[in-house]
């Protein structure tokens, strides 16, 4: 065991230790040779250095990516601002006199200034303290001028994020906010600093880590009053990646101006991949407003305003969705057999159930119909029956295999689930059994039924193209400053309506007579020259009475839908719509779906590339640095 | 009890050496925190730092006394009690300055990673001190010292403590090497090494990327560890040849250098005693190092030279690292310089090394 003290080996381990050794001392005469060459060599500069104490930091800002348009229109950009701040260590000895001063270029109160601009020690008195943020081009210019009068103040260029369209997609787009500690200590966003502004809301929120750029910094040496002598060190930034979105700004423009007056929701899809092309929500906000920090006063008249201008209505409001929640019915009465193309029923106007009447909107009833005719004219009655026969459990089954209850999945935060109930959903929930009579209000999408008009557009998207559901799409694809794709989206098919292709023809045959029917309800959202398909609903927020129709108070109304997809044969656009308390599906939302299809489809080829917007250029590349 | 004869081959003159290091720790770190303007913060760090010391000697005392070959007995058991304590920092630990390094007890802060890197020494010596002798070691034989290393490199690793993590793994090399390993598969674990770096590399998410980026090139960082570098190098450069005087450090005074007494202490002592005073410094840390080869050198013992070999190579590459380091040669990375910087652990881990060196030095003649 003890072969080590063998006699004739010990010389190897001697033998590589002296060699260690010798490295150990190599070394360390490296490090005494640095040294002396640090101290002995560059050695005054050095000292001068240390004396002036003239070394500072500068960060250069990288610019945040773009966030734009399918066709390029720019809806975020960056734009430069000037921001003044204070070095206490380059003012001299007069830091008050420098504060009177800077007052007065700025036209400000110096009370505003004189409390930071003060003497500081230590290493406090190398930071930069900030005066004023976005000082605009006139006070740039007078301070520059004036510069020498006014030591230890310096002007800082920044990128603020800029919305050139304004309001445009604003929820979509979403907007930026100083981080905050939490979000600093979470480790998301190992890179950001205090101070740093990063993604809220939206898109600016979930691709944070491909716009966000990487901010580059220099050393500078600086004189006596805190000018800049030399630059020792140049840090180039890294630009964020800019983001395309799927939308189609004309159409998205189009559809905040249809909903202009109202409170409400547009979305409009491409069925053929799940690009959402419009997702639009009324009232809207600028989110300029919160570059630099939200006023009080504008942070109330949102957060008070009676329609919600900060909430994105398109996936996070819940409406029961109406008549046009009979698409489901439809679909799963047919496919489960309890009725075949030919089966009708008598409308007399109202289905006596369980000791009530329930209602048909039609008050002198629709005779006999069979399921394309009660889509069409939108029959309760039909649809009170069909329920019955397939019973809630059923029923429920079918509108969440079609994806309604669930969220879509879409980039945006906070999407809202709706809700499709079930006999055990009620049990869990309340603790009593389900009524018979609570079916019928679900199969015309009544009662507990809730769906946000974005599980409503890709349903109508689903049935548009065959019975793929797909996976809705905001960004198409994401790329650098230099036009380099780094990612891009393809189609996801996320599964299929559960129902076959006869059963779909017969209901989208429904929806075609809504529109282009002779009585059907939806008739006001046909064109000349493309065949719309579509379907209307009016969902109540207050039970509806019996007796006298009155007029209820205008947040009593009832929510307007409608829902349609365009052209008929191969459809290019889904769409759904929502009005707040709009009353009629057929008047006050069928109209702007109309107006949508009619923007989409009769456009002139390649006109979405020109229109809109300054051009893309004038955004790419940052400002430069004084 | 100790054997009088023991005490005959205890090298006290290194023991000089050991004090005139701390001393001088010991008053540049009472330079460094005494400077700070007001309110200094870390003032009460140097009476802290005195008590450290102390109990880095005791410590040192008692890891002189015992024969050091119990060691070779205690090298597993005492490398998982430290596995434990570093598996307890990851779940409990203390989360300061960006990392969880520290295990709070009672009134100790605890960093495990510093009296890791004693216990691979020790466990890597028990295992190479068994190998039969002379022959080149192969693959296999080296299975069980990689995994020994990289685990608590890992651990360590993800506090993040990179710095003691790749100390660990030098001096893991270094002793490896001294093993004897074949050139066969020297140059193969060189490659595999090589192969496997783009594939970890790959594995790593963008920020992660980023970070080590920044840590292998400090440069890009110019407001962060790049200013640090080029602080620090001021400081060093503006000590010229004989200084600018004990407590007149104007770097210092400023607090311009980062992290002053503990990582950057040697800037400190560089611009305050000029070339004079850090050659020196460097002297003094070229004679320990020496001496610990001295140690290897006479004992007859394998697990002793292994020992020996392993402390010695801790020492020295954390005298390298660190000054390297703080004269822009080398990445910043958290070491600090032993007997000198700040760090109540750091300073009982030093005092661990020197004192196992002192113990196979003295018992290097056997008196069975």
């Amino acid at each position: 065991m003890k072969r080590f003290l063998d006699p004739t080996e010990p010389e190897t381990f001697r033998r590589r230790l002296l060699l260690f050794l010798a490295a150990a001392v190599a070394a360390f005469v490296l490090l005494a040779m640095r040294l002396l060459y640090l101290q002995l060599v560059l050695g005054e500069e050095y000292l001068r250095l240390s004396l002036n104490n003239s070394i500072r930091l500068q960060p250069i800002d990288a610019p945040r990516g773009l966030i734009l348009d399918r066709h390029g229109t720019v809806l975020a950009a960056n734009r430069p601002s000037f921001d003044v701040s204070f070095t206490a260590r380059d003012a001299g000895g007069d830091p008050e006199r420098v504060a009177f001063e800077l007052a007065r270029r700025l036209e400000i109160p110096e009370e505003d200034l004189l409390g930071k601009v003060r003497p500081l020690r230590g290493l406090a008195a190398f930071r930069p303290v900030l005066l004023r943020q976005d000082i605009g081009r006139d006070a740039l210019a007078v301070i520059e001028a004036r510069k020498v009068d006014m030591p230890g103040v310096s002007v800082q260029v920044r990128l603020r994020r800029q919305y050139p369209q304004g309001a445009l997609a604003a929820h979509v787009v979403g907007h930026l906010g100083e981080i905050t500690g939490e979000e600093l200590k979470s480790g998301t966003w190992p890179l950001a600093r205090g101070g740093d502004f990063i993604g809220k809301t939206g898109i600016e929120r979930a691709y944070e880590s491909f716009l966000r750029g990487e901010a580059g910094g220099r050393q500078v040496e600086v004189n006596a009053s805190g000018q800049v002598m030399r630059v020792l060190q140049t840090v180039s930034p890294r630009p964020g990646k800019n983001v395309v979105l799927t939308l189609d700004a004309r159409l998205q423009r189009r559809a905040e101006e249809l909903l202009e007056e109202v409170a409400g929701a547009a979305v409009a899809v491409d069925p053929a991949t799940g690009a959402v092309l419009a997702l639009a929500s009324s009232p809207g906000f600028d989110p300029n407003a919160f570059v630099g920090g939200v006023r009080p006063e504008q942070w109330e008249s949102w957060t008070g305003h009676p329609h919600r201008p900060l909430e994105n209505k398109a996936l996070q409001g819940e409406y029961p969705p109406g008549s046009t929640f009979k698409i489901v019915t439809a679909l799963a009465a047919l496919e489960e057999k309890v009725i075949d193309e030919a089966t009708t029923f008598d409308c007399e106007g109202f289905l006596p159930f369980a000791g009530r009447d329930f209602r048909c909107w039609k008050k002198e009833g629709h005779g006999r119909v069979d399921v394309r005719r009660a889509i069409a004219e939108s029959c309760d009655v039909f649809f009170y029956r069909v329920g019955l026969r397939l019973g809630i459990d059923r029923l429920a089954w079918y509108a969440k295999a079609m994806g309604l209850g669930a969220r879509t999945g879409i980039d945006l935060e906070n999407e809202a689930h709706g809700l499709i109930p079930s006999a055990a959903w009620k049990k869990k929930r309340f603790g009593v059994p389900w009524q018979e009579g609570e079916t019928l209000s679900v199969a015309i999408g009544q009662g507990y039924v809730v769906a946000t008009p974005l599980q409503m557009a890709l349903l109508t998207a689903a049935v548009a193209d065959g019975g793929v559901r797909r996976r809705p799409q905001l960004v198409s694809r994401v790329e650098t400053a230099e036009g380099e794709v780094v990612w891009e989206a393809e189609p996801v098919e996320i599964g299929r309506l559960p129902v076959g292709p006869r059963t779909l023809a017969i209901v989208r045959q429904g929806l075609w007579a809504a529109v282009n029917g002779e009585r059907g309800t939806a008739r006001r959202a046909a064109l000349s020259d493309i065949e719309v398909a579509g379907k209307t609903g009016t969902s109540q927020v207050v039970g509806r009475r019996e007796g006298l129709e009155e007029v209820l108070p205008l947040h009593l109304r009832p929510h307007a839908w409608f829902v349609c997809f365009a052209p008929f044969h191969s459809p290019r656009i889904a769409i759904a719509v929502v009005v707040e308390n709009g009353e009629h599906g057929s008047s006050a939302a069928g109209p702007i779906a109309r107006e949508l299809v009619k923007t989409y489809l009769r456009r002139e080829p390649g006109e979405g590339k020109t229109a809109a917007g300054p051009p893309l250029q004038a955004f790419l590349r940052p400002p430069g640095h004084p | 009890m100790l054997d009088r004869r023991l005490l005959h081959h205890f090298d006290w003159e290194i023991l000089l050496l050991v004090f005139a290091l701390g001393g001088i720790g010991l008053a540049s770190v009472y330079s460094a925190v005494t400077a700070d303007p007001p309110p200094a913060p870390f003032r009460g760090l140097f009476a802290k730092q005195i008590l450290w010391f102390g109990l880095g000697m005791l410590v040192m005392t008692a890891a002189v006394v015992f024969p050091y070959r119990h060691l070779d007995r205690l090298a597993y058991p005492l490398y998982l009690g430290c596995l434990f304590l570093l598996a307890a920092v990851i779940l409990y630990g203390k989360f300061a300055g960006g990392s969880r390094r520290w295990l709070v007890l009672g009134p100790l802060h605890l960093q495990p990673s510093e009296l890791f890197k004693v216990a691979v020494v020790i466990v890597l010596a028990r295992y190479y001190s068994r190998l039969p002798v002379g022959q080149p070691l192969c693959f296999r034989d080296l299975v069980r010292p990689v995994l020994l290393t990289a685990i608590p490199c890992a651990l360590i690793a993800v506090q993040p403590d990179l710095g003691t993590a790749c100390l660990i793994g030098l001096v893991a090399a270094t002793l490896t090497l001294f093993a004897g390993v074949a050139w066969r598969t020297l140059l193969a674990g060189a490659a595999l090494l090589a192969a496997l770096l783009p594939l970890g590399w790959s594995l790593l998410k963008e920020y992660q990327k980023q970070r080590i980026l920044t840590f292998l090139n400090p440069d890009q960082d110019p407001l962060g560890a790049g200013y640090h570098i080029i602080q620090s190098k001021i400081a060093i450069g503006s000590g010229l040849l004989t200084g600018k005087g004990y407590l007149q450090g104007t770097q210092n005074a400023l607090s311009f250098l980062p992290e002053e007494h503990t990582d950057f202490i040697f800037s400190v002592l560089a611009e305050e005693w000029g070339a004079l005073g850090s050659l020196a410094v460097l002297g003094l840390f070229l004679l320990l190092v020496l001496w610990g080869g001295s140690v290897a050198y006479r004992s007859r013992d394998p697990f002793g030279v292994f020992l020996a070999v392993g402390l010695t190579a801790l020492i020295a590459w954390q005298v390298v690292i660190n000054v390297g380091m703080t004269m822009g040669l080398l990445p910043v990375v958290g070491v600090p310089l032993p007997l000198v910087s700040y760090g109540g652990s750091s300073t009982v881990a030093v005092a661990i090394c020197l004192g196992l060196l002192f113990n196979v030095s003295m018992r290097r003649v056997h008196y069975e």
